[in-house]
């Protein structure tokens, strides 16, 4: 098997794999609602039946910035699949959340082609 | 801590918190500025991380201050292994909570922005971290990490702003690191952010030699050394020059302390050196400076006082074998921990590097009396002027703890008054050491140029190493000049024999004399028994011619009286 095999054989898996999320915010701001709202669509668009999202608010629980190294919020952290990936802002900006969680790669592949 | 909180620190006089780094607390008049923020700045491996951690566990250990390290560049691990040589162990601090330690890690490759975003994660742990330990200090090393890992720079400008505002709201003493860029104090102009006080440090390198150097460009509200302060790292951290050491305000003392040779005390006025004073021994090569300074060390420590002789030619062990031959025993000095003989190369630091181990030596070996044999070397890291500048500082830093210094200066030319590295006005008291060739041989000789409040002798005395020690003889002067050894001994014969030679001439003229005298005294007897029997001969003459006299009148008396009976007739 070839290296571009391989790498077609990657893509094809990624479309079927479960993502794992968490969305890290500050209790209600508005760009915390905003990120979830926004999160929540992108999920049900493109990775419907296929990802769990937890939603934790860092004031309730600062231990887990300190161990989840978050410095900017909203962080929404792609666990799995990997590689992990921190997305930060309200996630305002869609193509730049799906370019971070790797469901615009065939395309960018696509492209360069 | 409320708002209120912070102003009240805000509107009081200038409190500060120790750092407990050697030196910084004397630049800085008491130490940064407390509840505020203060940028370490300087290039890579200067020893700004280095600084923090110091300031972080001096707080924690000495002060009762627990403190808050928050790293952007080293884990944890890596920290606590860079410490572990100075002593410090972070892991403990840690478990002790006294110190917290959170380490941000930032990988630019795994972020993507999407829309409006701030950095409260960050506020969040830092409070947490303060929270949880009680900090009064905090530590960023370096927050300038951000701007690599963060595509916003607007936001993290903004953001920035509202972290010191935050810090100070805490009232935590913060000090924040910054890599030094070209022009500027820091990469991303943390400057413009942090302006209650901003310490520089520097490395350079001159002469090949690596210097490091702190100023400190600011401290709003408090006055401080403006200079650059020479500092040095080794085990026990950062250490800077006092400056205290620059003032000339120490307490002079008229104690004594004996030269260790007798004959050198009787030519400073018969007590030795002023304890405390500055002792400059000038001399060309093998004139015996090492010896002086070696019996100087052995009466110190024979005084049960503590000696600390840091020698830049010789090896301990050398010098011990070479003072057993002139009969200088310095092993039991060493033994009984009176005597620390410090041997390196002069070219083994730079300038400062060495004024700063040997404030460190005598800080740790609190000695009575320092040696620097010979001072000449410190030449070959240094320009004149620095050296001189060096000398002064740590002659003064020696004043200040009354500890007397001898210094030996290594001259090459006879012309010697102007030394070296032209310290003379450094020096109290200044011997001269010369040699003196006359008839084939090189002769010692020794004087002192000047010597600070006290009658001291303006004679030049030979001297002389023998197996039992250093002696001073006087000098022979007479009408050929100065006489020196075998010369002085050959001189001395000469007069002796003269000396011989004229005591029997006058014990002739006295035996002369005397036998005129008796010459005298028979001629005076026979004139006296001439004289006698003249005075004899004309006592006689003159009886005689009394007694003829006598008959004559008596005779005419017999014819008068006839005549006289005819006429009654």
């Amino acid at each position: 098997m070839d290296a571009k095999e391989k790498f077609e054989q990657s893509l094809q898996s990624s479309e079927n794999e479960q993502y794992i999320l968490r969305l890290y915010i500050t209790g209600i701001t508005p760009r915390s609602t905003q990120a979830i709202a926004n999160v929540k669509r992108i999920c049900e668009e493109y990775l419907a039946g296929r990802y769990e999202l937890e939603v934790i608010d860092i004031y309730q629980n600062p231990v887990l910035a300190k161990d989840e190294q978050i410095i900017a919020v909203p962080t929404l952290i792609k666990k799995l699949p990997l590689p992990l990936r921190r997305i930060i802002g309200d996630m305002s900006d869609t193509e730049r959340i799906l370019k971070g969680l790797d469901l615009r790669i065939k395309n960018d592949v696509q492209e360069k082609r | 801590m409320s708002k209120t909180n912070s102003t009240e620190i805000y509107d009081s006089p200038l409190q500060k918190s120790p750092t407990g780094i050697e030196g910084v607390d004397d630049i800085t008049l008491g130490g940064l500025p407390t509840g505020r923020s203060t940028l370490v700045c300087g290039g890579t491996g200067c020893g700004k991380t280095l600084f923090g951690i110091e300031f972080l566990v001096n707080g924690a250990v000495r002060y009762g201050e627990p403190g808050v390290l928050i790293t952007f560049e080293e884990t944890p691990d890596e920290l606590n292994e860079n410490v572990e040589s100075l002593g410090i162990d972070l892991k403990e601090l840690e478990a002790q909570k006294k110190i917290y330690i959170d380490y941000v890690y930032i990988e630019p490759s795994e972020i993507e922005e999407s829309g409006d975003y701030d950095l409260e994660g960050l506020f969040i742990r830092i409070g947490h971290a303060i929270d949880s330990v009680g900090a009064k200090r905090i530590v960023l090393d370096t927050i300038e990490s951000l701007f690599s890992g963060l595509p916003n720079k607007a936001i993290l400008r903004a953001e920035l702003h509202r972290l010191f505002r935050f810090l100070k709201n805490k009232g935590v003493t913060a000090v924040i690191t910054g890599e030094r860029a070209d022009g500027t104090l820091t990469r991303h102009g943390l400057e413009e952010y942090i302006s209650d006080c901003v310490i520089l440090l520097d490395q350079r390198v001159e002469n090949q030699l690596s210097v490091r150097r702190m100023r400190i460009i600011k401290y709003r509200g408090s006055l401080h050394g403006m200079d650059e302060y020479p500092f040095l790292i080794d085990d026990k951290g950062i250490s800077v020059l006092p400056i205290t050491s620059l003032e000339m305000e120490h307490d002079v003392s008229t104690e004594r302390i004996s030269t260790g040779i007798e004959g050198l005390d009787a030519m400073l006025g018969g007590g030795g050196y002023y304890k405390g004073s500055t002792i400059m021994i000038s001399g060309t090569a093998g004139t015996g400076k090492t010896s002086i300074a070696a019996s100087f060390a052995r009466a110190a420590c024979e005084r049960g006082e503590r000696c600390l002789y840091l020698a830049y030619e010789e090896a301990e062990s050398q010098i011990i074998r070479n003072m057993h031959s002139i009969g200088l025993d310095l092993e039991p000095c060493i033994n009984k921990g009176l005597l620390k003989i410090k041997s390196s190369r002069s070219t083994r630091y730079g300038l400062e590097m060495h004024l700063v181990m040997m404030h460190q030596l005598v800080n740790e070996f609190k000695p009575d009396v320092v040696v620097i044999d010979p001072i000449t070397d410190y030449k070959n890291v240094g320009k004149d002027t620095d050296v001189k500048s060096m000398l002064t500082r740590f002659t003064n830093l020696l004043k200040a703890k009354k500890i007397t210094i001898l210094l030996t200066d290594l001259a090459h030319t006879e012309t010697i008054a102007k030394t070296a590295v032209n310290i003379s006005s450094l020096v109290d008291t200044w011997l001269l050491l010369r040699d003196i060739e006359s008839n084939g041989e090189r002769n010692r000789g020794i004087y002192i140029l000047k010597s600070r409040g006290m009658a001291h002798s303006n004679h030049i005395r030979e001297f002389r190493l023998t197996d039992e020690g250093i002696d001073l003889v006087d000098m022979y002067v007479g009408p050929g000049g100065m006489l020196t050894g075998s010369a002085r001994y050959s001189q001395e014969a000469l007069e002796k024999a003269e000396e011989l030679v004229s005591r029997q001439e006058m014990e002739h003229k006295q035996r002369e004399l005397e036998r005129k005298r008796k010459i005298l005294d028979a001629r005076i007897i026979a004139l006296q028994a001439e004289f006698e029997a003249e005075e004899e001969e004309i006592n006689k003459f003159i009886m005689q011619r009394e007694e003829k006299l006598k008959v004559l009148s008596s005779d005419r008396d017999e014819i008068s009286k006839m005549g006289q009976a005819d006429q009654r007739t």
